[in-house]
């Protein structure tokens, strides 16, 4: 009698379980859904809330007009050329650090320990840090998106962590007295057994960079710099229509086109990132553990 | 004594090399601008220089604690902050708990990856999102609310609905993410521990109320401390990009006061000195929770 009754309740739990998780699902989903088939409807229909499951009327303008911007263009290039170059500084930067702070015969290792940690609470602010930015001279310049703020603490703590538990340190003893000096040994066996985190890191740092803006906001005022995600900020945000004034009749139309751009947008923007994701999953997930050891 | 060190830093020279990348650009980038702090306490002006400018003590510091912005910047980051964490801190513990639970293995997989997804999306896109739904007039609320009857608020526009969009917004978007670190510390919770507890008849809600829930205390409570440490430096991006004139009164923060006096207004040594008002604030507040993390629950983070 007792056993069927927990039997049951637990039956019970276990429903009421699945039905939060699918209405969570559903709430997930749905608006990334919703922007999709918002994007490929007509914006009158999409406005007046005739759109809910399936594109209506079927419309493209909003992408035609989109692509005739050469502003996107040049900003899409600009965010992949950030991306790409900002990856391998950073990689190169956090994963080498990350070797040398994982070995423990490293002289003063407490202190340089205590140097990388300090500026993980303490910054100089907005203005200190511009101030000195510019006088690298390195306003308005490509470099400034991808080489002063590369170095990314929590990153070499996850390559440090991932070095110190998985490269056995025989190996290294091993290497030395065959006359493999330190550098060596760091490309030669160390890298090729590491892909893994350079995975980790790679991707976590491509997505931010991809994402991010606020570099961009305060170090570039040139138009052909600027990433694609400080040009959604005047589509999205500031409202500003690409597509110039108008009066009339034709300022209808053309705010029902600046609605498409926006769904449009934000699906050119953002597909590359969650089409790519699904797979790679097992690595972002990894880098969260690895930091998480450590935390 | 000091030949032996000087000995091995020159037997270990590859290792500094290596360190030499990271270790100057810290320096460039982060630790210099730290010198830079000290126009706080100066009039700057870019002709004399961070050295050239005359000494002012605590003017600045003083400019702000008087003026009418103080009060307001200071209620509103901490109501958003408080927000975030009340809501933004128990409901991925309550996630992981359940989702650890849940028996379908592919059920479970396909839930995790869909949740997490938002995550990746970008602060810019996620607000342009919340600006689309949210219109008053064409947005989707405004059309659900219509197929009922019903008159969808203008929530942007309001003062009192700003810290609501805020902080459920950004639990759409993370709540699945931030839960992965509670899973994974179930994850590692010893089977056997349930295999006895299914033994003595313990039910769903038993094994999560005597398992789960003291098993992930600790990590909860780091997290709580690094949470509570960042009290009041609540992230710039999506408050600036939410702004705007009609709901001004809840969103101005400190950090968008900083941006505003420092990159608008020109006002460095003012903005700087709100700025490091703010660290200060920040690393009190981390070493207080930390400190009676220690002696509440004996997890902390230092």
């Amino acid at each position: 009698m007792v056993k069927k009754k927990k039997f049951s309740q637990d039956t019970v739990v276990n429903i009421i379980f699945h039905v939060i998780a699918i209405l969570m699902i559903l709430i997930v989903i749905y608006p990334l859904w919703f922007v999709i088939i918002a994007s490929f409807s007509n914006p009158a229909d999409v406005a007046n809330g005739k759109v809910w499951f399936w594109p209506k009327s079927f419309d493209v303008r909003g992408y035609q007009k989109l692509f005739e911007q050469s502003q996107i263009w040049k900003s899409y290039l600009n965010t992949i050329i950030y991306t790409v170059f900002g990856t391998l500084v950073a990689l190169v930067v956090n994963i080498t650090a990350g070797y040398a702070m994982s070995r423990k015969d490293l002289p003063g290792r407490k202190w340089i320990n205590i140097f990388y940690l300090i500026p993980m609470f303490v910054s100089g602010g907005l203005i200190p840090t511009y101030l000195v930015v510019k006088q690298f001279g390195l306003l308005d310049s490509f470099l400034v998106m991808i080489l002063p703020f590369a170095v990314s603490t929590y990153n070499i703590i996850v390559a440090r962590t991932f070095f110190q538990n998985s490269l056995p340190e025989s190996l290294w003893e091993a290497a030395q007295i065959d006359g493999c000096s330190t550098i060596r040994y760091f490309l030669q066996f160390a890298i090729p057994l590491s892909k893994a985190v350079i995975a980790v890191v790679g991707l976590w740092t491509a997505v931010g960079l991809w994402n991010s803006w606020f570099n961009a906001l305060i170090y570039l005022q040139n138009e052909n710099l600027i990433p694609l995600q400080l040009l959604l900020r005047r589509i999205l945000i500031s409202n500003e229509s690409l597509l110039g004034a108008a009066t009339g009749t034709m300022a209808q139309e053309l705010r029902q086109l600046s609605d498409m751009m926006k769904y449009g947008s934000i699906v050119i923007s953002t597909l590359p990132i969650m089409m790519l994701y699904p797979f790679l999953q097992k690595y972002f997930n990894q880098g969260v553990m690895i930091g998480a050891v450590k935390g | 004594m000091k030949n032996n060190i000087l000995k091995n830093v020159k037997k270990h020279y590859q290792l500094y090399l290596l360190l030499i990348p990271s270790a100057v650009l810290l320096f460039c980038f982060a630790y210099l601008p730290m010198f830079g702090i000290v126009i706080a306490f100066k009039d700057y002006s870019p002709a004399l220089g961070v050295m050239g400018s005359k000494f002012v003590g605590f003017k600045h510091f003083l400019q702000y604690f008087r003026s009418y912005q103080f009060g307001v910047t200071i209620k509103n980051t901490l109501v958003l902050s408080l927000y975030s964490i009340l809501v933004g801190f128990p409901l991925p513990i309550l996630l992981a708990l359940m989702c650890n639970q849940m028996k379908t293995k592919m059920f479970k997989k396909v839930f995790q990856v869909i949740t997490y997804l938002p995550h990746f999306i970008s602060t810019m896109v996620m607000c342009g999102l919340v600006l689309i739904f949210l219109s008053p007039s064409s947005g989707l609320f405004a059309n659900i609310f219509n197929l009922f009857g019903a008159k969808f608020p203008n929530l942007m526009a309001s003062a009192s609905g700003f810290k609501h969009v805020y902080v459920w917004s950004d639990i759409w978007q993370h709540l699945g993410w931030d839960s992965i670190i509670y899973l994974a510390a179930l994850a590692g919770i010893d089977p056997t521990y349930y295999e006895a507890a299914t033994v003595d008849g313990a039910s769903t809600l038993q094994k999560i109320k005597y398992i789960d829930i003291p098993m992930i205390l600790p990590t909860a409570m780091v997290l709580l401390v690094l949470r509570a440490g960042s009290i009041l430096g609540i992230g710039f991006e999506k408050v600036f990009l939410l702004q705007n004139v009609q709901n001004i009164m809840s969103s101005e923060i400190i950090s968008t006061y900083v941006y505003k006096m420092g990159m608008q207004s020109m006002q460095y040594s003012l903005s700087t000195a709100i700025g490091l008002f703010n660290t200060v604030v920040n690393v009190i507040v981390l070493l207080l929770v930390n400190l009676a993390s220690k002696k509440l629950t004996e997890s902390s983070l230092f």
